[in-house]
């Protein structure tokens, strides 16, 4: 879901930016930086030291405190060359891509694989590196970051997508178990609203941009189908749209919020009974909630079964870097060998499970309670992105449902011009 | 102006004959102040704006994802053009930009001129005035937005415009949200007129000044009344230029409407009832998506209705004519 994976990367990052006091007064450096950074399409910071080669390595900002010295504390234990880390706010993407297009890119960075970055030559196989470990990575990780046969990445952390309640809520309305059916959570979602408290925040777009997504999922459809046109092109399709349609029309939305989805402040405060979010709010939730906190997947859709959408980021290796072999050997050290700093990584500051079913098991923050729970429920219903599913195909189908939803469009319509639209994308790329 | 121009045109003409032999012995002499004057800056126009034009242009012809050098084989001739002007969302956007165009241009040339108007009549603290209506054009377009967003246009029940209006029992609203009714065009309208307007008044401020005392007294002594009268016969036609370049600004700034719209709007303004063309082009050729060929053809094609409607209209409201005529 390419979409509300944009919204996080820069968004998320930003706001619990904006909550870390501690670094407010950095906030003028950091965007002076980053407009620095846009202008000359990223400073490697690479110096040539005689001994060793110098890699630099690219992460997003994340939020959590302390990562960005994680990440620099494990590059500094690297012997076999000088790596340094760029630490990049702001609009990650448009840097990355800018970045990769000159010769100062980075030779390591996170991202998420797309075909075109195959077809355009920026990054290189990684088969040789993982295959040892090649059983013991999730099946669904393995897929989204494989093209043609070839995996190109190694997830860091995944990030299960999920819904969040206040149990407490659910006692007080008499409801006893949560819905699995998305009728069942309007019906829910309609009890729990007061003129306080609203039923469920999907954030800012009232769920259109990712319900689709999920609804393709959830009713054992796929993105792309074998014959490489749209998978999604089915009656049920255009039912499931009315049902957040449905949605939108009752008041048990919260909308307009301050925050969008992937901030939980509108849970923490009490503005909602519900909302949709991801394992990295799980911290923060159970700081400000306690044990009063609860999760679900996203209900089936018309008869289909729940989902959960597995984020995360991936690392790859740069095909123009000077020193493919020796990024490739420090993507290796860092991200398949050194259990420990995948462990201290997904752990340690925010809440992620490790790509590595192995080291899910070693991990007590995951063997219980609601953190327990994500992991069950990301393998079993869990799905991901697709490397051949383009933004402006997942547009499109933002577009269906925002078109159906909000302006109350007629969905076989609309699901036709979604399907035209990803198979006119589809016949450009393969046709 | 206009009559400083003329006399000072002909003067080097005339001493040209006698002068010339010698700026010719100070190396260049009055062509070198002229480039050390001008190259810097048309230095930058050449490679931040000709060059990237130029490319964007050469991009356009071709497939190119994901890079910025295509090779021959992905050389598609005017498909891009083709694709981009049958899309649809292209097409949509190009009407959310009318509609943004057609509530901002008009409310932002009456207000600057009201202001413009109010405040060339204070006659204490004239200073002071004009810098707090032009103070909120040094703030930027995104401060504003989380501004407007976080605390003035909040859906939830502490948000400014939702509290004063729960004083008088009407339910909370979602300005951004949805389109029906559109609310989220309230908030745009209002921050943008909040911006602009100040700046678009000190233009019109300086027109006000040049506008001769005379005029007015000439027109009393006629028998016109201090006012509307005036106003139209006198203080409007002598603002014509003036007019017409705040007209082209206000509306080629319309066009370029992109941060307030991404900061505002669900999903970084990639919503279909309200994605201007930029935040479209964005979508489109930057970010994840690097479709720079399509990218390419959007932007030049915006950029060619701009310079039709702009020289539309300077033909139409006589664009460069002198004042008053």
């Amino acid at each position: 879901m390419v979409a509300s994976r944009n919204n996080r990367r820069s968004q998320q990052a930003f706001a619990k930016f904006m909550l870390d006091r501690r670094r407010m007064l950095a906030l003028g450096g950091m965007t002076a930086g980053a407009g620095a950074l846009a202008a000359c399409g990223g400073n490697t910071g690479r110096e040539e030291t005689g001994d060793g080669v110098s890699l630099s390595q690219w992460y997003h900002e994340y939020g959590e405190a302390g990562t960005q010295e994680a990440a620099k504390g494990y590059a500094a234990d690297y012997t076999d060359a000088n790596v340094t880390v760029e630490w990049i706010p702001g609009d990650y993407d448009a840097a990355l891509a800018s970045g990769l297009l000159t010769d100062d890119g980075p030779d390591v960075f996170e991202s998420h694989l797309n075909r075109g970055m195959v077809e355009a030559g920026q990054i290189v196989p990684l088969d040789d590196i993982i295959a040892d470990v090649i059983d013991d990575i999730p099946e669904g990780d393995l897929i989204r970051n494989t093209i043609d046969g070839t995996v190109y990445g190694i997830n860091m952390i995944d990030d299960p997508q999920y819904i969040v309640y206040r149990p407490s809520l659910f006692e007080a309305a008499g409801i006893t178990a949560p819905p699995t059916t998305f009728d069942e959570l309007i019906a829910i979602a309609a009890e729990l609203t007061t003129s306080d408290v609203k039923g469920i925040d999907f954030g800012a777009a009232g769920g259109t941009d990712r319900l689709g997504q999920h609804m393709i999922n959830s009713l054992g459809l796929s993105f792309i189908g074998s014959d490489m046109q749209a998978g999604f092109n089915d009656p049920r399709m255009a039912e499931g749209a009315e049902l957040v349609k449905q949605l939108n029309d009752s008041s048990s939305l919260l909308l307009g919020a301050p925050t969008d989805w992937w901030d939980p402040s509108s849970m923490i405060q009490g503005l909602c009974a519900m909302s949709w979010t991801g394992l990295w709010t799980m911290p923060a939730l159970i700081e400000n909630l306690g044990d009063d906190i609860g999760i679900f997947p996203c209900p089936g859709f018309v008869g289909g079964t729940p989902t959960v959408y597995n984020g995360g980021w991936a690392t790859f290796v740069n095909a123009n870097s000077a020193h493919v072999d020796e990024a490739k050997a420090f993507t290796k050290w860092l991200w398949v060998d050194n259990k420990e700093a995948i462990l201290d990584w997904c752990l340690s500051y925010g809440f992620h499970i490790p790509s590595r079913l192995s080291l899910r098991a070693e991990a007590d923050q995951l063997t219980s309670g609601p953190a327990a729970e994500a992991v069950a429920i990301s393998e079993e219903f869990g799905w991901a992105d697709n490397p051949d599913w383009t933004p402006a195909m997942n547009t499109a189908v933002n577009d269906m449902l925002s078109n159906i939803a909000i302006e109350g469009n007629d969905p076989e319509a609309e699901l036709a011009k979604a399907v035209e639209t990803v198979n006119s994308e589809l016949d450009g790329i393969f046709g | 102006m206009a009559v400083t121009d003329k006399t000072a045109d002909p003067a080097p003409a005339a001493a040209g004959t006698s002068r010339r032999p010698r700026r010719r012995r100070t190396f260049g002499g009055r062509n070198l102040a002229f480039w050390y004057f001008v190259g810097p800056f048309l230095l930058g126009l050449i490679i931040f704006t000709y060059i990237p034009v130029g490319w964007s242009a050469y991009l356009s012809l071709f497939d190119a994802r994901n890079t910025v050098t295509p090779t021959s084989d992905d050389f598609v001739g005017f498909d891009n053009y083709v694709t981009m002007l049958t899309n649809a969302d292209f097409r949509r956007s190009l009407i959310t930009f009318s509609v943004f165009a057609a509530i901002i241009v008009p409310i932002t040339f009456a207000s600057s001129l009201g202001l413009a108007l109010a405040v060339n009549k204070v006659r204490i603290m004239r200073a002071f005035f004009r810098s707090v209506f032009f103070l909120p054009f040094a703030c930027s377009y995104v401060v504003a937005s989380l501004v407007w967003k976080m605390s003035i246009f909040a859906g939830v029940r502490y948000g400014m415009a939702n509290t004063v209006l729960g004083w008088f029992g009407i339910e909370n609203i979602p300005w951004l949200f949805g389109n029906d009714p559109p609310w989220f065009w309230l908030v745009i309208a209002t921050l943008r007129l909040w911006i602009q307007c100040g700046f678009y008044m000190i233009l019109f401020i300086a027109a006000l000044q040049q506008i001769p005392e005379h005029l007015y007294e000439a027109a009393y002594v006629d028998g016109a009344k201090p006012g509307w009268q005036t106003f139209w016969h006198i203080t409007l036609p002598q603002l014509r230029a003036s007019s017409v370049a705040v007209l082209m600004l206000v509306l080629i700034a319309a066009y370029q409407a992109f941060d307030e719209f991404w900061n505002l709007l669900p999903n970084s303004g990639n919503v279909p009832y309200a994605r201007t063309p930029l935040i479209y082009l964005f979508h489109t050729s930057l970010g994840t998506s690097q479709d720079l060929g399509r990218g390419s053809a959007g932007a030049l094609i915006l950029a060619l209705l701009i310079a039709i409607v702009t020289l539309l209209q300077g033909k139409i409201l006589g664009f460069g004519k002198p004042e008053g005529r």
